[in-house]
């Protein structure tokens, strides 16, 4: 592995051993020049995990000969302590304790040259209480190393003596269903359509006959932000006259997702502080932002007593290839620790990349207490979550009231549906779609309730409440055909999943 | 208007055969039921009064002692906004799990929106029920000696 490191050095390598070998023929740990990380501590087969340490799986790809338990053991020594060639400074530090400790590599079934390598971190390596410090270890260096082909954290098992240094979602799925006063039913809402050229006021006009329609939530597109077209201020002011308007006529809290992503933290503050002045009761982020300015926000509305929604912008840069890259299973848990009340998780059904058994993966992920291992849903690790309050899903993107069965089936009743196209594009009009979206989802509970089975009649569950509602039967008719179904790229290393009928 | 509260307000009202059926449901569940009313139904208001004790360990086939207690508090208060809240005691929950109307009154005024204008062109509103222009229990029907609007 060190010669296809760093093939100029291997002769000096050669020279320096041969002048340090020890009786059993290796090179002596602590002579100058390079030794393999393996025998330098970073792979230890007995090591025992302990309760306080951070734990990894990584799906390594080692270069055509390349050793996989040597890759193994580069992966947890460049994601702690070690550098390229040994240094005598190490000598200065308890350096055992600081080592990371490859201690399982196993060889993925079925797939040829890839391996499963878990890693074990001591709780001392990261900062309390900080996502940018975690993952600077963790995938701050290791991703272009050479002598890898392809390397991708695939899960995380954190510690709860370290999970109890964040604060965790501002407020968490029980809060804000009693905050909003909405039990038993997924919610429902949309993104603003077309995302970028409305004035202020014509963007108010969505949000208004989309929430007066059903609907619980409309939101700011990511990419929506203060562009010369429509300046925050204005979206703001225009859009909370929307939301009021549509609760006084419906006696509900409604709310809509106001983008405070900016430039700067102290511009994200200025908008986030004038949504809550306006009695705004969420705001939300880009994934783009990073993850302090994510912190930072949480902490604000933990302060201040608003929702934080999360748009997972740029995610699918690095978490959808199977071989290289972050899951998104473990990009949802630094989402939890640093804290958000919603999150995009998938939606199976929709447009975007989504796995069943992998997205039930990522909700578990969200929304349980306590996590058990489970191959079918790419979960490696157990995983306590401590109390850290839940997060609750958001399903966007491609999905319709005519999936409304396969919905519930799939992502369960805390989850925000949302409908963009699926509402704004309805024959009858932006209200028309709500009304048709607020229908089906409450019929289908209801169904449920009643112990019909979702997914067997649910066709026939939406037909029924058609029958009094003619927005939805519009709805039905014009989206009746629509699917996505092509095969994801990241899928259980398990078995050969169905993908969603 | 229509109030549209609750997790079944955009369908029809349930007749008392589908709320047995969600009584049940719930039940099966193993959640607490009450049963609350009010005439004062702004958004913000999440203390309805309490209609009797929460019925805890109900068993499901006692549901109609659930049915029983919706029916009185309707004919005590023919004229209120009466809905079913079902609890969850489950560690991580501990909160309302499904809650529905089960009874309106007559007319529904609705809300007056009031807008106070700022400075730079900021509003602040407050929502304000027509009914709530009357006293407490005088709000709505003339089972309770209002008009209503």
């Amino acid at each position: 592995m060190r010669e296809v490191l760093h093939t100029g050095t291997a002769t000096k390598g050669t020279r320096m051993a041969s002048t340090s070998t020890s009786t059993n023929g290796k090179k002596d740990r602590w002579a100058s020049g390079v030794t393999p990380y393996a025998e330098m501590g970073y792979y230890d087969a007995d090591y025992v995990p302990k309760d306080t340490d951070v734990l990894c799986a990584f799906r390594i790809t080692p270069q055509p000969g390349v050793d996989a338990i040597e890759a193994a053991a580069a992966v947890a020594g460049e994601s702690s302590t070690a550098t390229w060639t040994v240094v005598w400074t190490d000598r200065l530090t308890p350096h055992e304790h600081y080592q990371a400790k490859a201690y399982q590599v196993d060889a993925v079934p079925g797939r040829d040259g890839e391996y499963m390598a878990l890693i074990a971190y001591d709780i001392d390596l990261f900062e309390e209480g900080s996502i940018a410090n975690l993952t600077s270890s963790i995938i701050g260096n290791v991703f272009g190393f050479k002598a890898l082909k392809a390397l991708r954290l695939e899960d995380m098992r954190i510690p709860p003596h370290y999970l109890k240094t964040f604060q965790g979602p501002p407020h968490g799925i029980v809060m804000e269903r009693e905050y909003l006063d909405k039990f038993g039913r997924p919610l429902i809402g949309a993104t603003t359509k077309p995302k970028l050229g409305l004035s202020a006021k014509n963007y108010a006009r969505v949000v208004y006959e989309a929430l007066r329609g059903g609907l619980d939530f409309t939101k700011d597109d990511e990419n929506i932000n203060s562009q010369p077209f429509m300046r925050w201020r204005d979206r703001y002011v225009m859009a909370m006259e929307a939301v009021e308007r549509a609760s006084a006529e419906t006696g509900e809290v409604k709310g809509h997702y106001l983008n405070v992503t900016a430039g700067t933290m102290e511009q994200m503050y200025e908008r986030a502080e004038f949504a809550k002045e306006l009695g705004s009761i969420i705001v939300m982020m880009d994934l783009t932002i990073g993850f302090t300015a994510m912190q930072s926000m949480s902490h604000w509305a933990r302060a201040n007593g608003v929702i934080l929604h999360l748009h997972r912008a740029g995610h699918g840069t690095y978490t959808r290839q199977k071989t290289h890259g972050v899951s998104f299973r473990v990009l949802a848990k630094w989402c939890r620790m640093l804290g958000v009340d919603h999150i995009h998780a998938g939606t199976v059904v929709g447009k975007l990349e989504g796995d069943p058994g992998m997205v039930r993966g990522y909700y578990d992920v969200l929304r349980e207490r306590h996590i058990m291992p489970d191959p079918a849903k790419g979960l490696i690790f157990e995983q306590d979550w401590a109390s850290l309050a839940p997060v609750m899903p958001v399903a966007s993107g491609g999905i319709h009231a005519g999936q409304m069965h396969q919905l519930l089936d799939h992502l369960g009743e805390d989850v925000v549906l949302q409908f963009g196209g699926g509402t704004i594009g309805h024959p009858d009009g932006v209200a028309a779609g709500a009304t048709a979206n607020r229908v089906a989802v409450e019929a289908m509970i209801m169904a449920r309730n009643e112990g019909r089975d979702v997914l067997g009649e649910g066709q026939w569950v939406l037909q029924q409440a058609a029958r009094s509602c003619p927005p939805l039967a519009a709805a039905l008719e014009v989206w009746k055909d629509i699917t996505f179904d092509f095969e994801s790229t990241d899928t259980p290393d398990v078995a050969v999943t169905p993908t969603p009928a | 208007m229509r109030i549209t509260q609750g997790t079944f307000s955009f369908l029809p009202d349930l007749t008392d055969d589908q709320i047995e059926a969600q009584l049940r449901y719930a039940l099966g569940k193993g959640w607490a039921i009450m049963v609350e009313h009010t005439d004062d139904p702004h958004p913000r208001n999440i203390l309805w009064s309490m209609w009797a004790q929460p019925r805890f360990d109900l068993p499901e086939e006692e549901v109609g002692t659930a049915v029983g207690d919706v029916r009185a508090c309707r004919e005590a208060h023919p004229e209120h906004y009466v809905k079913i809240v079902c609890y969850d005691r489950t560690l991580g929950r501990q909160t309302t799990a499904m809650s529905f109307i089960v009874q309106r009154p007559s007319d529904e005024p609705g809300f007056r929106l009031e807008r106070i204008a700022g400075s730079d062109r900021r509003q602040s509103y407050a929502l304000h029920p027509y009914a709530a222009d009357r006293p407490a229990g005088a709000r709505y029907g003339a089972a309770n000696g209002g008009g209503g609007r």
